[in-house]
């Protein structure tokens, strides 16, 4: 549905780098923050989560059953692909984020790091 | 308004609310609207044997979606359970729709209302409504 259809918009002048940005629900808790991002019609093999430093960025793209001859009458979701990007915290371990992906919904665990002992500072006098 | 999806471009954003103002000067929709609740968002389109149409309803029990076609309105309803309702904890974001949700959508007079199937894939309800055998348009030979 999303491929050059008569019916795309050709004011926009950018479409093809147009994207959606997906609906998210974040909670913290004393484990990590988990993340919840809706992502529908996103095929687990188009679905892309990356972190890179302090930036989680997710994306996929929306893949469709291909019709013949079909012609769009009425669009909400007008672009193929997700895109958001979110800063972590330097207290989440970016290395132990867990992800799953079931009917479009992604749903991320971010853990915080394991406290480090605190350390003792002596104190010398002048 | 429909809290549509938004754009991460500036510029797709400006020209989606060109065309949303000038849908408020020429309100030429179903007059059922599009539905009672924005979710789920839908896709409307059609071939010369059907009309198809997407909804894109992320995180349901298919088994719990409600597709009934009735003197040519579809109806597609359910509930969607929030993950994070019942958590006591920080919630920083919230933007997902949650609870009861109900979309119709008026069919052509085309249609055969037997000929309905639906399926759920990947967060996404697609359904096939084929047209009548009879209104299909036949190409008239010239002698």
């Amino acid at each position: 549905m999303f491929e050059k259809d008569t019916t795309k918009d050709q004011e926009s002048g950018n479409g093809d780098d147009a994207t959606l940005s997906p609906m998210v629900d974040v909670i913290e808790d004393a484990s990590g923050i988990t993340l919840y991002a809706d992502l529908p019609g996103v095929p687990k093999d188009s679905l892309s989560v990356r972190v890179q430093s302090d930036t989680l960025s997710i994306e996929g793209e929306i893949s469709l059953p291909q019709i013949k001859n079909l012609q769009a009458n009425h669009i909400e979701v007008p672009f193929p692909k997700f895109v958001r990007t979110f800063t972590l915290g330097q207290e989440l371990d970016r290395d132990k984020v867990a992800a799953e992906f079931k009917h479009g919904v992604l749903t991320l665990h971010i853990p915080k790091v394991e406290r480090v002992k605190p350390r003792k500072i002596e104190v010398t006098a002048a | 308004m429909y809290r549509t999806y938004t754009s991460s471009d500036l510029l797709s954003e400006l020209s989606r609310l060109q065309r949303q103002f000038q849908r408020l000067h020429n309100p030429t929709s179903s007059i059922r609207g599009f539905g009672l609740t924005d979710f789920p968002a839908i896709n409307i389109g059609g071939t010369p044997e059907s009309v198809e149409i997407y909804a894109f309803a992320p995180g349901l029990d298919p088994a719990t979606i409600d597709v009934t076609v009735e003197r040519g309105v579809l109806t597609l309803s359910g509930e969607r359970k929030s993950e994070i309702e019942d958590k006591h904890d920080a919630v920083h974001i919230n933007e997902r729709f949650s609870g009861k949700f109900r979309r119709a959508v008026s069919l052509p007079d085309d249609i055969d209302p037997t000929q309905v199937s639906a399926h759920y894939a990947d967060g996404v309800l697609g359904i096939s409504v084929k047209r009548h055998e009879s209104a299909l348009r036949r190409l008239i030979e010239i002698k």
